[in-house]
């Protein structure tokens, strides 16, 4: 590992998208993850809601940081949460009443991702504003990669359809369950199998001459 | 679905937290290992979700009424004041749970099935007494899944796991075969 100074811009924004991806390898923001992923309209619109929120609240506090006394600093960071998930939730109730209506109690519960939170801690408090903000835009991106690909998978499967364009012929039989709770949490073990998998396959060739390759840790 | 006893029914079975509405799913995956600590994480989630409809109805009666759009910020400064002082009782009362449950005591606070009972309980306008028999009734199916859960990992730890699924992905597997099962308490109570 080398040490946080030494990573560029670059990595800073990239490492969220895949390597530390948020759902798909530290298995953090479940809840959303399966509960608003039956179509791909709600998974974008999830997406950019919690990207949204991540990154205002995160180049919050690290431009405060110094303001934030250490002893409150979870509250004040779940306060900082909670006003731009306010201001997001009003947002999408005046854009889209639809989607408010389809993501229902979910936008509110951004407050409670633990990736918000996480990436406040363990970055955001810790880093100068810019690379705050690389780093929120890069897991915010993440996490929504993670939400399409399940709702790519589960709206294909589930209802034959992508955005509510038929994609499989016509002689397909849905797979009705996909669309509904069951789905949600088979669609994400599977997902997080193939991921493992590749992980594993990854590091195998890699052969790590100097220090066995550590296993793939979860974050509960 | 006025009746009390119906929405207590509706939480705990039809519309499981855990199961059907996906709430609380970091808790249920993170201390699921033990039937015992399950079983008493479940009853620490379901005092506080019980606490929890009381003092959103107070807030929502009595102090919302002006300033509708506090009400993310107001609720989970509440839960997380509500958290703390359930946190130091269990402290006092009983210092070996307060080590089982561990961290996932004060995450009690970003369980997602608290703030999710309080955004759900103003949107459908519940009384006071629908508010507290939803709390029960989701505080009861979140146990009641929990215990599911840890008494099917129990049996887990001597079944051969592939190595690639062990961890989180054969816990949703395991979760998704719950959840189909719940599906088919869907038509219990469509008459009333």
């Amino acid at each position: 590992m080398s040490p946080a100074s030494a990573t560029t811009a670059r990595e800073d924004l990239l490492r969220g998208v895949w390597r530390e991806n948020p759902v798909l390898v530290q298995t953090l923001g479940m809840c959303p993850t399966l509960a608003v992923t039956n179509t791909v309209a709600n998974c974008v619109a999830m997406g950019l809601a919690t990207l949204f929120v991540l990154v205002f609240s995160c180049v919050l506090v690290a431009w405060w940081k110094r303001r934030i006394p250490a002893e409150v600093r979870i509250t004040a960071f779940v306060l900082i949460i909670a006003t731009f998930v306010t201001v997001a939730d009003m947002a999408i109730e005046g854009l889209s009443p639809t989607v408010h209506a389809a993501l229902g109690p979910f936008i509110a519960l951004i407050v409670v991702n633990c990736i918000i939170l996480a990436r406040q801690e363990a970055f955001a408090a810790k880093n100068p504003v810019g690379r705050a903000a690389l780093d929120a835009l890069g897991s915010g991106a993440g996490f929504t990669i993670a939400l399409f690909l399940m709702g790519i998978v589960r709206e294909s499967l589930g209802n034959g359809t992508l955005l509510g364009v038929r994609v499989l012929p016509g002689a397909f039989q849905p797979w009705g369950v996909m669309m509904m709770p069951p789905g949600g949490f088979l669609t994400l073990a599977f997902l997080l199998l193939t991921v493992r998998a590749w992980q594993r396959r990854h590091a195998a060739r890699r052969e790590a001459p100097r220090v066995p390759v550590p296993a793939v840790t979860e974050a509960a | 679905m006025d009746n009390p006893l119906m929405i207590l029914l509706f939480a705990a079975i039809v519309n499981n937290f855990t199961l059907t509405l996906f709430l609380g799913i970091c808790a249920f995956i993170g201390v699921s290992n033990k039937i015992d600590t399950a079983l008493r994480m479940g009853a620490a989630d379901t005092f506080v979700l019980v606490l929890t409809a009381v003092a959103v109805w107070f807030l929502n009666r009595f102090v919302l009424v002006g300033a509708p759009y506090l009400r993310i910020i107001a609720f989970i400064v509440v839960i997380a004041g509500l958290v703390q002082i359930v946190e130091m009782i269990i402290k006092k009362a009983s210092p070996t749970l307060f080590r089982e449950l561990g961290i996932y005591l004060p995450l009690i606070t970003t369980n997602c099935a608290i703030l999710a009972l309080a955004v759900m309980q103003t949107g459908r306008g519940y009384s006071l007494l629908q508010g507290v028999c939803f709390g029960l009734g989701a505080g009861l199916g979140l146990t009641l899944a929990l215990l599911l859960m840890a008494s099917i990992r129990e049996r887990l730890d001597l079944a051969d796991v592939p190595d690639v699924a062990k961890g989180t992905a054969i816990v949703l597997v395991i979760a998704g075969c719950l959840s189909l099962a719940f599906m088919g308490f869907g038509g219990l109570f469509t008459a009333a």
